[in-house]
């Protein structure tokens, strides 16, 4: 009988998969680059100073993995935690006194501080590495919104345990919002936008009342962050991901000298 | 912590942690001893009279080694009390420290290392630095005050992120001083030595897929260690003091004590991520793509590590270690009281013209008079900050060109709208460090002080 690993590697359901042999030749490395969904991202080839982690200090890539760790660990965080004020406090609670995998919290949140730092470290080192240059100006631009959005993506998980830390951080926050020029009621020249004499920026309809759904951090609060961090910013930031890497391909791949 | 813990438990519940602290230096600087030895980089540092023995670098750092694993030791065995900084010194530390010597100390402290980069890059000199700040940080563990605010689960990762930022700029600075010494030789930069093609199976793929199960594994390990942090349930009532934004905003929350929300939280912001955006539309500098390099563009290098490592960053540690209930300064070692006070003298300029300077009173409109004369006193008022803001930015990209030979080149590289770009980003940027000097030196509360409107500059 042959090796059990040729049986499998043999068998049609294996084939089915993985349309060429086992990548142990140059051949089938090349392949396997070309027919895999997952691994098609990559070049078959690249230069070796390009995957030197001594220059790239890998984090795009850590950020990307985080990303991931985030959303599995989020997700399955969802099938627990619900978003009201009834709930949220106790199911973190239970999350980190009775249930079984409540480390997954744990996990979600310091993943979520590492993805800020790794982040702003992929910034710095593709400044460093002047990356940025012509031909790869737009990517960068996708990378600073992305930026934003991670930030964005902490700043709306961090109201979810409703404590004292969640709801005074946000308020703290989006205070900020309140002080917007003319779209803040507290900020300046919204005092000309008005209709007939009346106001048309109040603490009501301001831009701190979209951002909170209410006059004060409060259920409306939690249920806006609560779709913003798992559905509306998980979705942009992915889309913008799929473009910042299908960028890096299209403009010569990772940078190098010229 | 404070209030319910007394010292002596204080000091039995840090002694763990120094004791594994302390070993995990020992080890790391074992390691490098060990590197050194092996791959015959040790430096002889002297020889020996009369034998001719050689003491190397690998000496130092395994001797070095030998006496983290003795206060290792020494922490386990209840010593871990002794392991302090003298209450004298750490008192001297707190009065010295201010938001005014934090701030031009981080900067000068930050120019310094860039000035003499081709020293501080040194293998050997960083990671004398490194061992240093380590010590340094185990003694300070064992001060209450200190370890109450390092120890607060969400700002580990604030620590953690420091000696991250310290490595990579070391890492780039390092890179960028072999590059240009290079250059100056009439060599290529190191990157493109390696400049042959590999395949990405295997050579790429196995590199991530080491560093996923190294990253996993180190979650696993944060994650068991340390527990995210749940306070009590949340209450519209109980107002914390202090009250502060997640970690990576508290340099935008620190930006408001000098500026008013709209500023401090809307348009900075709003120019720090469109100036990031700007930036490869503005550098027109074609050299430096894809390698390490300091001296091909400083000014570049300048400007950015000023907007991140000084005015990002370090606001950010000011604002998570530094500030205390009342948003007031707190030095390292002190303690965060709630009653501490601070007188608030800060005055507005138009307070200074008009009272101090012209004796008058500030102009105000009589009352019931209109719209339009309510507008024009306050201009009137004003005017002093209205006309300086205005010089500001109407004279300053001019002047630049003008009064500065480098500006000037670059204004005729880059063309009007790209400098306008970029001389006005810049002198958004001053506006930070302006607006700190000026309350620093003369109590400058605001500019342009135009409450009615809530336009307060």
């Amino acid at each position: 009988m042959p090796p059990l690993d040729e049986i499998i590697r043999g068998s049609q359901i294996w084939k089915s998969v993985f349309r060429h042999p086992a990548p142990v030749d140059r051949r089938n490395r090349v392949v396997v680059m070309l027919t895999n969904f997952f691994l098609h991202l990559h070049p078959v080839s690249i230069k070796k100073q390009g995957i030197s982690l001594s220059y790239t200090w890998c984090m795009g890539g850590v950020t990307f993995f985080l990303f991931l760790v985030e959303t599995v660990t989020g997700v399955l965080l969802m099938f627990y935690y619900r978003p009201t004020l009834e709930w949220a406090y106790n199911d973190i609670l239970a999350l980190r006194d009775v249930a079984s995998l409540g480390i997954l919290r744990e996990i979600h949140r310091w993943g979520a501080h590492a993805m800020v730092i790794t982040v702003w470290l992929h910034m710095y080192r593709v400044f460093l590495t002047g990356s940025y240059k012509p031909p790869r100006e737009f990517n960068w631009v996708i990378g600073v919104v992305l930026l934003l959005l991670t930030l964005l993506l902490s700043f709306t998980g961090y109201l979810l345990p409703w404590d004292q830390l969640a709801i005074w951080a946000i308020t703290v926050g989006s205070n900020m919002a309140r002080a917007h020029p003319f779209l803040g009621h507290e900020g300046p020249g919204s005092a000309l936008l008005t209709l007939d004499g009346i106001d048309m920026i109040t603490n009501a309809s301001d831009a701190r009342f979209g951002l909170l759904g209410a006059r004060f951090v409060g259920e409306e609060t939690l249920n806006r962050f609560y779709v913003l961090h798992c559905v509306a910013i998980p979705l942009a930031a992915a889309l913008l991901m799929a473009i910042h890497f299908w960028r890096v391909r299209k403009d010569g791949g990772i940078s190098g000298p010229l | 912590m404070h209030g319910h813990v007394s010292y002596e438990d204080f000091i039995l519940q840090v002694a763990g942690f120094l004791t594994a602290y302390y070993l995990f230096v020992a080890v790391m600087n074992a390691f490098a001893a060990l590197y050194l030895w092996q791959s015959g980089r040790a430096k002889v540092l002297l020889r020996l009279p009369g034998s001719g023995l050689a003491v190397t670098t690998a000496h130092v750092w395994l001797l070095v080694a030998g006496v983290f694993t003795i206060l290792s030791a020494y922490a386990t065995n209840g010593g871990a009390a002794a392991l302090s900084l003298p209450a004298a010194m750490r008192e001297a530390a707190d009065s010295i420290m201010g938001p005014v010597v934090y701030t031009v100390g981080s900067l000068v402290l930050l120019a310094g290392l860039y000035l003499g980069r081709n020293f501080f890059v040194k293998p050997t000199v960083a990671w004398a630095g490194l061992n240093l700040s380590l010590l340094l940080m185990g003694l300070s563990m064992t001060d209450m005050d200190f370890a109450s605010i390092v120890m607060k689960p969400d700002n580990v990762p604030i620590v953690a992120m420091i000696y991250l930022l310290g490595y990579f700029t070391w890492l780039s600075a390092y890179k960028a001083v072999q590059n240009d010494e290079r250059t100056a030789r009439g060599e290529v930069p190191l990157e493109k030595l390696d400049d042959e093609k590999v395949l990405v199976w295997p050579d790429l793929v196995y590199t991530e897929l080491i560093c996923m199960i190294g990253l996993t594994a180190l979650l696993f390990v944060w994650a068991i260690l340390l527990q995210a942090p749940l306070e009590e349930p949340a209450s519209s009532v109980k107002t914390p003091n202090p009250s502060k934004a997640p970690w990576y905003f508290l340099g935008l929350q620190e930006m408001l004590v000098y500026y008013d929300p709209w500023m401090a939280g809307v348009v900075l912001p709003g120019v720090v991520v469109g100036g990031l955006m700007a930036i490869p539309f503005i550098d027109f500098n074609k050299l430096g793509n894809g390698y390490y390099t300091i001296n091909e563009r400083k000014f570049a290098y300048c400007t950015f590590q000023f907007g991140f490592l000084v005015l990002w960053v370090t606001l950010i540690v000011m604002g998570t270690f530094l500030r205390g209930p009342n948003w007031n300064f707190f030095g390292f070692y002190e303690t965060w009281d709630a009653h501490k006070v601070e007188a608030l003298n800060n005055v507005d300029l138009s307070q200074y013209f008009w009272v101090d300077l012209l004796h008058t009173g500030r102009p105000k409109a009589p009352d019931g008079s209109s719209m339009f004369w309510q507008i024009f006193y306050i201009i009137k008022r004003e005017i002093v900050g209205i006309g300086l803001l205005a010089f500001y930015f109407g004279g300053g990209p001019p002047a630049m060109v003008i009064y500065s030979k480098f500006f000037r080149e670059m204004f005729l590289r880059m063309g009007f709208v790209r400098y306008m770009v970029l001389s006005n980003l810049i002198l958004l940027m001053a506006l930070l460090p302006i607006k700190m000097l000026a309350r620093w030196t003369v109590d400058m509360k605001y500019f342009i002080s135009i409450p009615e409107y809530f336009l307060n500059f």
